[in-house]
């Protein structure tokens, strides 16, 4: 143990972030976890359940936000960016800006306030299917559990209404983001991943058919917390589907589009039939899929589904999705590769399996660190006093994001050791 | 010690428009006689200013803080030698109940008295320290590329490392590899494994001990001081002690072994059919590929995938990199041989990630055929040539094949032991002949057989009452909460890694071993400050067992799901606190109630459950106590609040560490005190276990069966206890659980100790 070590930073506050963070803090290290949005958890929190176990992310969660607030080692800036790092390893310094909440924290602030306002913002984290008002709490367990201003967005009569609902100090019209200047002896690149904009796959009627929705969509259909309240229902008539498709490597393993395979989608579906088999007993699911690729103990979970009899798993690449005008039904045609013949089949709703884009890195660094054709940090080659981890490197599900955060901590532990 | 308590009530966020905040403090004044009772406008920074502004003034040492959920509290706010207790009015109470209804205030009273009367007895907890220094030495068993990058990693940090390979070669599998998959982009070539430098590195660093040829023949202690005896392999019997030393934390690194084929392939039955790792010592030793029966060069070979594993009846598994290895090898013999061929035949091709490049440069072989296909026979002719034939390949057809050789691609196994069978299996085998009845003997011979299979299977040598190694789950793969808490093994101090905790390819097991070597790191860094590992990381309380006073029964010994405690001839307990997670669960099996934390006790939570005051029976006003876990159930709780759910006013909550804590004792102050029901809310247990201290919630579950037993021997209904099992995302259903539980109750009526 090193006394005198340098901070760490963290850029990236989903459970890549917060695994790094509180490793190395418990360690004995000081950390400082940055993160854009303006709760931690990051992707995961958007998840209902993680596969194969069933179990809702939000219990692991609960865990790390414990192990985060109990140790004094770990700062923690939410709505916050790196702008640019400069130095060398071992001697960083790098500015954090960080945006405006607008609430203070001076006063107690709760939902009885928001719902007077009127102005309304998409629910980002209900991926835009609903609205929140302008004064939010981003979702049930967000950590820090403060409210956020969407400032922008805010009307002048809301503006005034809120002057006059709230003591004057609660909310700060007027505040300004600010940038920290902080000294670091190493860095934790744990950016993360996007799901692939599905307005990119027309010809599978993404972002144009209602009832065409992506994998990251369900999870939220499927959520208490969700637009629906946990019912997956269709979009065009909030009926219950009784025929759902599910499209594997939509845009993934395709050249045009993604062209490796994101490791997660096919245990993804899976999960998601077993959603739906949890609401619809007798619902038809079938899953077209190029390979079933459900790696080590999730195997299991593959073998379980095939008991189902109303679930069918053809081998083919889902061509073409057009939409019935009339009932906003789907009609996909595929070709079965082991039949050879050609499908043309009617379904209720179809759920693409989209893959993960890198959110990549959008600030300078001192030092050249390698990305691939696709945007990932190349891993092995990683700078020395700079290390990436989790879907920032390649994609990965969330047992191999977490160990190889807890590796990375490591990393950079021996790097504020280096030279005493 | 009582010390000086300052209690503080919220009014802010509605509390005290619903609530009569007056009759509250008076419970805390006339009741209580605590005459340090202040209101507060909220829970916000500026108050928790103040509130430290009077802890120095006033010099209090208890804070209790009636207000908004503890969960929005953190450890920072308030000087670390002061106690703090939160009761959540706000949500539990406010946000869930209609205002100004006298069952509402009843349930904010309750909850006040039920936290004045725990914070009277809570103790500030010390760190526990051990009398003897901590060793911060790493013991790493196993010296292939897990062990090795484990003991590199730790060793490059400074700390010492001890490692132990059982072969007379280091390297493991990695080392009898011609080549690696690529693992950087374009991922199109083969690499060099690398070992032998790795290997060299290993061997010549200062921090870093090896011994070949090794094994430990015993591991006895815990974290910060495990004292660990290795004996040579070779000798035999094996009585000659090679080394002994102290370490601090051990690292499993035992690798895998291949598995066997599946049984409906011919291994073993005709000549040329051989598993993978055959065809790599085949590679590695001759740098070209020729056949086992008769030395001929090789110019073609089938590859079955799923050869040793992921077939339903086979295994539940997939090996992860089978379908990786069929690639490379189908790149050996394709290397500078431009007129070979390889056939592929696979269910599912599986090569996640960037590893897809990789296929897609081996598809664009024209001399690699990759299908999908089914094997439907496997012959051999009199020319020696194998004959493949497989159906449903694409589209439809069924085809044959004629090669040299025959590649299963067999998966791995983990090289595992499980400690809690082993020790089950070494109990039933004593049973045998000196179990007390005819029944039981024969009992016991059946569960001899049953587990015959653990027989010799030790790998470490735990000196642990419930067992010599890791308990395992299933598959045999030794890990627990494998999705968010990978390194989390059931032994502190001891984390298994690499393909013996699940497979995994060569750069995934170099990341985990890096992780490893932390988490080996941190939990000495940890114990040496006294504080508990994960999940309740950075708890400095610890159980205390007033032995004097223990029974011997061993239900702790048994139930800890960590293996804390191990046992002396007579059965006491001996505690090893440097193994222990806090859970509490030793005190919730302790039928003589002699095991207490500083902050947790027996006695503290039935202080609790006393203080509540219960209506005489014809008020009509039944009252029910619920344990939940204070990981799941009781945020979820909170989250129910946030909802503006209603629930029921009679239902009186109290968090527990882990509902494996739960001590009978409390179920039956509850019912002397006058309570007419209790819910336990624990997490899921069984196979796909979400409980956090393994078995917590289903201990709970059993010991709540031993309640209902002797509820009916009270004359008294048995569904007055009742155990739901709940996710944290689940909170919608606590509403109905309650409100069932209730309308059970009015069903059978109060109960008829009620005011005796």
């Amino acid at each position: 143990m090193n006394a005198n070590a340098k901070s760490i930073l963290i850029i990236g506050g989903g459970i890549a972030g917060i695994t790094a963070a509180v490793d190395a803090a418990e360690v004995g290290y000081q950390v400082i976890l940055v993160e854009k949005e303006a709760y931690l958890g990051g992707r995961v929190m958007q998840m209902h359940r993680y596969f194969p176990k069933m179990c809702p992310p939000t219990c692991g969660f609960e865990i790390n936000v414990r192990r985060i607030k109990q140790n004094p080692r770990i700062t923690v800036h939410t709505l916050a960016s790196v702008e640019e790092i400069s130095g060398e390893p071992g001697n960083f310094k790098a500015k954090v800006k960080i945006d405006p909440r607008y609430v203070t924290g001076v006063h107690a602030i709760d939902d009885s306030i928001a719902e007077q306002l009127q102005s309304e913002r998409p629910n980002d984290f209900n991926y835009a299917m609903e609205n929140t008002k302008a004064l939010y709490l981003p979702h049930d367990m967000a950590y820090p559990p403060m409210y956020v201003l969407d400032r922008e967005i805010l009307s002048d009569t809301d503006v005034e209404r809120l002057k006059h609902i709230c003591p004057a100090d609660t909310i700060d019209m007027e505040m300004m983001a600010k940038t920290l200047e902080i000294e670091v002896g190493s860095v934790i690149i744990a950016t993360g991943w996007k799901p692939y904009d599905t307005t990119n796959l027309d010809s599978l009627g993404g972002g144009q058919f209602q009832n065409v929705i992506s994998n990251v969509m369900l999870e939220r259909l499927i959520a208490p917390g969700g637009p629906t309240q946990g019912k997956i229902v269709r979009s065009s008539d909030d009926q219950k589907p009784g025929n759902i498709a599910f499209v594997q490597c939509a845009g993934s393993r395709d050249e045009n589009h993604l062209a490796y395979c994101s490791a997660v989608c096919c245990m993804a579906s899976l999960k998601h039939v077993r959603y739906i088999r949890e609401q619809y007993e007798s619902a038809k699911i079938t899953v077209f899929y190029i390979d079933i690729r459900t790696i080590g103990r999730e195997e299991k979970f593959y073998y379980d589904l095939l008991e189902d009899e109303n679930v069918s798993f053809i081998k083919g690449k889902v061509a073409k999705i057009n939409e019935d005008a009339s009932t906003k039904n789907l009609i996909l045609d595929v070709e079965d590769t082991v039949s050879g013949e050609t499908l043309h089949q009617n379904f209720d709703m179809v759920v693409l399996a989209t893959g993960m884009v890198p959110n990549g890195i959008d600030f300078e660094l001192p030092i050249d660190l390698p990305v691939d054709d696709y945007g990932f940090l190349i891993g092995e080659a990683s700078a020395e006093g700079i290390y990436s981890v989790g879907c920032a490197k390649r994609p990965c599900d969330v047992s191999r994001s977490t160990k190889d955060s807890t590796a990375a901590a490591l990393k950079a532990i021996q790097q504020l050791n280096r030279g005493d | 010690m009582e010390g000086k308590i300052g209690v503080y009530i919220c009014t802010g966020y509605g509390i005290a428009e619903a609530l009569d905040i007056d009759a509250m403090c008076k419970v805390v004044t006339d009741e209580f006689k605590i005459s340090y009772c202040k209101t507060v406008e909220s829970c916000e920074q500026p108050v928790i200013a103040s509130i430290n502004e009077d802890i120095k003034r006033d010099g209090l040492t208890k804070l209790l803080i009636a207000g908004v959920s503890p969960r929005r509290f953190s450890v920072d706010m308030f000087p670390d030698d002061v106690i703090i207790e939160i009761v959540a009015i706000r949500e539990h109470v406010v946000w869930c109940q209609p205002p100004n209804e006298e069952d509402t205030q009843m349930l904010a009273e309750d909850y006040l008295r039920m936290y004045l009367a725990k914070i009277k007895k809570v103790e500030l907890s010390e760190p526990f320290q051990l009398e003897e220094p901590i060793n911060k030495d790493i013991l790493v068993v196993g010296g292939g590329i897990s062990g090795i990058t484990a003991a590199k990693e730790a060793a490059k940090l400074g700390y010492e490392v001890r490692l132990v390979e059982k072969s007379s070669k280091l390297g493991g599998w990695l080392a009898k590899q011609h080549k690696s998959v690529p693992t950087k982009p374009p991922f199109h070539d083969l690499e060099d494994t690398g070992i032998d430098t790795l290997i060299k590195e290993l061997e010549e660093d200062p921090k870093i001990t090896v011994y070949t040829s090794a094994f430990t023949s015993s591991i006895s202690g815990a974290p910060g001081l495990f004292d660990v005896t290795l004996k040579s392999i070779n000798s035999k019997p094996s009585d000659e002690i090679l080394d002994q030393f102290r370490v601090g934390s051990i690292i499993q690194a035992t690798g895998w072994s291949p598995d066997d084929p599946r049984k409906d392939l011919p291994y073993g039955d005709l000549d040329d059919v051989i598993r993978n790792v055959e065809l790599e010592e085949i590679v590695k030793s001759q740098g070209r590929i020729t056949r086992p029966s008769d030395g001929k060069e090789v110019k073609s070979i089938a590859f079955i995938q799923c050869g040793g594993s992921s077939k339903k009846d086979h295994h539940s598994y997939c090996s992860s990199i089978c379908c990786l290895t069929s690639l490379k090898q189908a790149k050996y013999l394709r290397d500078g041989n431009s007129d070979a061929k390889a056939y592929i035949f696979y269910e599912f091709l599986r090569t996640p990630g960037h590893y897809e490049d990789f296929y897609r440069n081996t598809q664009e072989d024209p001399g690699i055929f990759i299908t999908r296909g089914e094997i439907a026979e496997i012959t051999r002719g009199d020319d020696g040539m194998l004959t493949i034939t497989a159906k449903n390949t694409m589209p439809g057809a069924q085809i044959q094949v004629k090669v040299d050789l025959v590649v299963l691609a067999a998966g791995m196994k983990p090289n595992a032991a499980d400690g809690e069978a082993i020790r089950a299996y070494e109990d039933a085998k004593l049973k045998v002949t000196e179990g007390e009845s005819e029944t039981q003997r024969q009992r016991a011979a059946e569960t001899v057989e049953e587990l015959k299979q653990h027989e010799n299977t030790e790998i470490l040598n735990l000196e642990y009452r419930q067992g010599p190694d890791l308990p395992a789950l299933q598959n045999g793969f030794p890990d627990s909460h494998f999705i968010c808490f990978p390194y989390e093994s059931r032994r502190t101090g001891i984390y298994p890694t690499g393909s013996v905790r699940q497979p995994m390819d060569g750069v995934g097991a170099r990341e985990d071993a890096t992780g490893a070597a932390l988490k080996a790191i941190q939990c000495m860094e940890m114990t040496s400050r006294g504080e508990a590992v994960h999940p309740r990381a950075g708890d400095k309380s610890y159980p205390d067992f007033f032995l004097q006073r223990c029974t011997q029964c061993k239900r702790c010994t048994e139930e800890c799901p960590f293996g804390v405690l191990n046992e002396d001839e007579k059965g006491t307990p001996q505690v090893w606190a440097t193994r222990c997670r806090r859970c509490g669960v030793c005190m919730g099996a302790c039928p003589e109630r002699i095991v207490s934390f500083k902050d947790y006790s027996v006695d503290i939570i039935s202080s609790m459950v006393k203080a509540v005051e219960v209506p005489e029976e014809y008020d009509e006003k039944p009252r029910i106590l619920a344990f939940l876990c204070e990981n799941d159930a009781f945020p979820a709780m909170d989250i129910v609040g946030q909802h503006r759910l209603k629930v029921n006013p009679f239902v009186r909550i109290i968090p527990v560490r882990c509902l494996g804590s739960m001590n009978v004792a409390w179920i039956t102050d509850a019912i002397s005190t006058g309570f007419d029901g209790v819910i336990l809310i624990g997490c899921k247990y069984g196979d796909d276990y979400q409980c956090h201290f393994i078995k917590g919630s289903e201990l709970a579950d059993y010991r709540g069966e031993n309640i209902r037993e002797k509820l009916e021997q009270m004359q008294m209904e048995n569904e007055r206890v009742e155990m739901h099992q709940l996710q944290i995302s689940e909170y919608e259903r606590i509403p109905e659980i309650f409100e069932k539980f209730a309308e059970l109750i009015e069903e059978i009526g109060m109960n008829p100790f009620k005011g005796m």
